[in-house]
Parts: C-alpha cells; sequence; structure tokens
C-alpha cells in the first residue's frame, strides 16, 4: 500500500509527541483504542481555563503510519482552538487532509474519538475542581 | 555501503538465481516445443528437458522420477493433494486431519470439502507450533483417509516431525500429504525416510521461476491415486491435464539441483546470519519475543514482536528493507496472523510480529545493516508509544480497561 505524501510527513516528523502532567486541573488526557485492535492513541490538551483556549497539545500513538498521522495532525489542528471548536473537528476532515484510504478510515475515526475524551477528561476536571473551590471560600 | 533496497523476505518469494534463468533460456527462445508432442523434434528436445527436471526434483526428495506430478505451483498441489485423495477414497471414507496452522490453500481446500460433506479435523498448535502427536492418534478413525501437515510453516518456520507424522500415518493405513514448500531445498527432506505419501513443493520458494510447482504422488507401498481436479488431455499420468510450462520447469529443476548440491553449505550460513540478526537484535532492544521454537526451525526464519511497536508502523520506518508483518493492517483481511494466534501469542504481540527471511543472497552486511535499522527504528517507536510509557510506569497493560470500540 502506498502512503500519501502527507502521512509519510507526519511519520517522518511527528509534530508534538510527547506527554503532560495528567494530573495538572488544566490538562485533559484521551486515551482511545487497544492494543489487541493494533492502534491506541493518547491525546494530551492543556488548556487556558479562562479563554478556553487550548493553548498546547500532546500525543503518543501505537499504530500504523495512518494512525500516527491522524493523531499529528489532531495535536495541529486542536492548537490555539478553543474547546467548541476542537470539538466541531470531524474525522472525514483528517482523512481528506491525509488522503487516506477507506481501510484507515478508522484511524481519523480514532483520532476524533481521542480529542473528544481529552476534552471530556478536561470538562470532568473542572466539573469536580469548582466544588472544591467553592468549599475552600 | 550495502545497496538498497534489502531483500529479506525470501518466505514469499525468492529471487531467481542466475544458473536458474541460463537453464531456462533456451526453452524460453529456440527449443520452444510442446513436451507433448511426440513426432518432431521440438517435442523430444521439450520432453528430455522435463524429464531432466523431473529427475532432478525426484532426486531433491529421495524420490522416483515418475513420481513427481507439474502443477502451477503450490496452491494448485495442495488442491490436488487433498480434493485429489477426498474425492478419490470417498468411498472408503470422509475425514480429513489437518492442522490450524496450515497455509490457506490447505485450510479453505478442507473448508471447501466440508461443503460437500467430508469431517475435517483441524488439530491445534502448542505454543512452539508444534502438533501434538497423541492429539493426531486420537483424531484418527477408520472413517480417516488423510492426514495432511506442512513440514516448515511459512511464517513462524517451525519444523513438525515428520517423520514421526509419516510413521503414524503408515501404521494407521492413512495417506500422509505435507506442505513440503518452505522446507524442501531449505532442510533435508526425504519422502522415503518419512513416510511421505503426497508432497507439494514450488519452484520460487527456492530460487526458481513463479508459476510452477510439482506434487510427489508415491507409486509404490502404497501407490497413491489421486482424481484430479482439471480436466484435459491427460498429461502427468492423466493427473494433470494441460501443457506443460517447459521454461519453468526446467528451471525448476536446475533450481532443485543447485538446492540439492549446496544445501550442506548453504543451510549452514543462513542459520550463521539467522543467529547473528536474532543476536544482535536481543542485544540491543528490549521486550523483543520470539515467534515459534527456536530450535525446530528453518535456518533462515526469525519471526519476532517488537512489543509496544505496531508492525506496520516499524514496517514503514525500514522502508529501504523488505521483510513482512503479522499485523493486522498488512494482511487482506484486517486480522493479525491466524497463525500467531494458534501459537498463543496474544493479539497485541501479534501485531507487533516481524518475519524476517534471510536467503541464498543475503550478506553478513545486509544482516547488520537490517538489525541496525530495526533497532532504530523501535527505539523511535517506543518513544512515541504510549504502551511503552505506560509500562515503563508499572502500568499492567491487561489490567487497562480498554475503551474498545462498541
Amino acid at each position: 500500500m502506498a502512503y500519501s505524501d502527507k502521512v509519510i510527513d507526519h511519520y517522518n516528523n511527528p509534530r508534538n509527541v510527547g506527554s503532560m502532567d495528567k494530573n495538572s486541573a488544566e490538562v485533559g488526557t484521551g486515551l482511545v483504542g487497544a492494543p489487541e485492535c493494533g492502534d491506541v492513541m493518547k491525546l494530551q490538551i492543556k488548556v487556558n481555563p479562562s479563554t478556553n483556549v487550548i493553548e498546547d497539545a500532546k500525543f503518543k500513538t501505537f499504530g500504523c503510519g495512518s494512525a500516527i498521522a491522524s493523531s499529528s495532525l489532531a495535536t495541529e489542528w486542536v492548537k490555539g482552538k478553543t474547546i467548541d471548536e476542537a470539538l466541531a473537528i470531524k474525522n472525514t476532515e483528517i482523512v481528506k487532509e491525509l488522503s487516506l484510504p477507506p481501510v484507515k478510515i478508522h484511524c481519523s475515526v480514532l483520532a476524533e474519538d481521542a480529542i473528544r475524551a481529552a476534552i471530556g477528561d478536561w470538562k470532568k476536571k473542572q466539573g469536580t475542581a469548582k466544588p472544591e473551590a467553592v468549599a475552600a471560600q | 555501503m550495502v545497496k538498497l533496497p534489502i531483500y529479506m523476505d525470501n518466505h514469499a518469494t525468492t529471487p531467481l538465481d542466475p544458473r536458474v534463468l541460463e537453464a531456462m533460456m533456451p526453452y524460453l527462445t529456440d527449443q520452444f516445443g510442446n513436451a507433448a508432442s511426440r513426432n518432431h523434434k521440438f517435442g523430444w528436445e521439450a520432453e528430455e528437458a522435463v524429464e531432466e527436471a523431473r529427475r532432478q526434483i525426484a532426486a531433491l526428495i529421495g524420490a522416483d522420477a515418475r513420481e513427481i506430478v507439474f502443477t502451477s505451483g503450490a496452491t494448485e498441489s495442495d488442491n490436488l493433494a487433498v480434493k485429489g485423495v477426498a474425492w478419490m477414497y470417498r468411498e472408503k471414507g470422509d475425514h480429513i486431519i489437518t492442522a490450524v496452522t496450515e497455509h490457506k490453500a490447505i485450510l479453505d481446500t478442507c473448508k471447501h470439502l466440508e461443503k460437500e460433506g467430508f469431517r475435517v479435523t483441524f488439530l491445534p498448535v502448542d505454543s512452539k507450533g508444534l502438533v501434538d502427536l497423541d492429539d493426531l492418534r486420537k483424531a484418527i478413525t477408520d472413517k480417516t483417509i488423510l492426514i495432511s501437515i506442512m513440514t516448515a510453516n511459512n511464517e513462524v518456520g517451525v519444523i513438525q516431525d515428520i517423520k514421526a507424522i509419516g510413521k503414524i500415518a503408515r501404521e494407521r493405513g492413512v495417506l500422509f500429504h505435507t506442505d513440503a514448500v518452505q522446507a524442501a531445498g531449505k532442510v533435508p527432506f526425504n519422502v522415503n525416510e518419512m513416510n511421505v505419501d503426497i508432497a507439494s513443493l514450488s519452484a520460487h520458494k527456492f530460487y526458481g521461476p513463479k508459476g510452477v510447482g510439482a506434487l510427489y504422488v508415491r507409486r509404490r507401498n502404497p501407490r497413491v491415486l489421486l482424481t484430479p481436479i482439471i480436466d484435459g488431455g491427460g498429461h502427468e499420468r492423466g493427473m494433470r491435464s494441460g501443457t506443460l510450462n517447459v521454461p519453468g520447469i526446467a528451471g525448476f529443476g536446475k533450481a532443485a539441483q543447485i538446492a540439492r548440491e549446496e544445501m550442506p553449505k548453504e543451510s549452514a550460513e543462513m542459520f550463521r546470519l539467522r543467529e547473528r540478526l536474532r543476536t544482535t537484535l536481543e542485544r540491543e532492544l528490549d521486550e523483543i519475543y520470539i515467534n515459534g521454537d527456536l530450535q525446530r526451525r528453518l535456518p533462515g526464519n526469525l519471526n519476532m514482536s517488537f512489543a509496544y511497536v505496531e508492525g506496520e508502523s516499524l514496517l514503514m520506518g525500514i522502508n529501504d528493507v523488505a521483510v513482512s508483518s503479522g499485523s493486522a493492517c498488512t494482511s487482506a483481511s484486517l486480522e493479525p496472523s491466524y497463525v500467531l494466534k494458534a501459537l498463543g501469542v496474544g493479539e497485541d504481540l501479534a501485531h507487533t510480529s516481524i518475519r524476517f527471511g534471510i536467503g541464498r543472497f543475503n550478506t553478513e552486511e545486509e544482516v547488520d545493516y537490517v538489525a541496525g535499522r530495526v533497532t532504530e527504528v523501535v527505539r523511535r517507536l517506543r518513544e512515541l508509544s504510549p504502551l511503552y510509557e505506560m509500562a515503563k510506569e508499572g502500568i499492567d497493560l491487561k489490567s487497562v480497561h480498554w475503551a474498545t470500540e462498541a
């Protein structure tokens, strides 16, 4: 199977590889997929609580080249976006940008899931952080 | 400096040996006759080439030349063996025994026969990839007409105890077929010493041309009869109609002759290179696992899982080296290797497996280059792997509740 130039570029030069402190209140972590399925993506976002803007994003992925490229692209795209804007990213846009063949569409779906999971984790932290803040007052 | 790309996928196919091409050339040019033409020089020359090849192939496996039936390749040979026996001996019984790690040409042929009303026992294998001989004995009934167990596996290179299986089959009066496609020409294989009744061979697995194979069919003690799967002019003792592929057969014969003459030296060299690759990788990388038995194995085969690194992404990183993977992403079915699954290799590790197939034309420099590239890419991809990170943090990956797709 031939890979698109963009997939190869992300595979060779993955953007935003790394990890952030998953216990930080500003960080949301999404871990999706399963080793048995051959794909696991971890996507983390750091959100400015006053603006809801994603200031930083990091990923690590176990998976094929298309899975690595999809998650690398996802971190690029979410950076600088607000939470709501990031939630609007669709897997079909990833498919289009990377010219993924039909057999690799699940990689883009997983990347969209990873964004949603990271945002969900961050929102949960905000929900639990607030009552604590109230209690402290 | 090594010449790139490097071909190290010699279980898929092998390059044509230049000596084989030389032997084929006359039959691709001036000596183009049909081996079945009985009344002119063109036919006689072709026939003589075919008979010479028959002798060379028979000599490789300790058979008589008259026991070699030419086919289009291994898949046809496997089909002819299994269907041919099933259809010929249907009155005698309806039961076939094979193993779960066989090539699809056997497994799918058996499934086809199940639809025709035959019963098939698919024997399991142990974690080393070996069939349990007691399982085999227990599976035989008075309705069993065929045992088909491959000699060497195409993925993990594991070599079954063919001699013992042949002995059991002979004692119970059951015909024994073996797919010897990966083994013939690589390791000693003798149909009489091993009590083999039918054996599949393929030219392109040992430096011959593609599109030609053979089936060894025993003529005496016992005489094996097969119902043909192709009808026509009655070539090859009526077992396989169709004009013979004379250049291909001439090349097949030459390839068999070279393999027979050079096997002792060549298999020792394959083994040396394989061990060099294995020990280098094991020295450089942690958490790598060999799939299948290391002792009973083809000398040129190394099948390894590189934990936390998905196979296709590893192949993508070593794109100047041709090897293959048991990862789902590289298979047409999108399922990880059924062979590794049968050995009890978890799907997580099956996704990380790479098959290296060292062949006649690989060099020590190539092996060192491949080991270096694999090491470099595995390290890079592990830095990218959330699983490696979690494992290093001491998280038991088996205990994680993975949010699999609904």
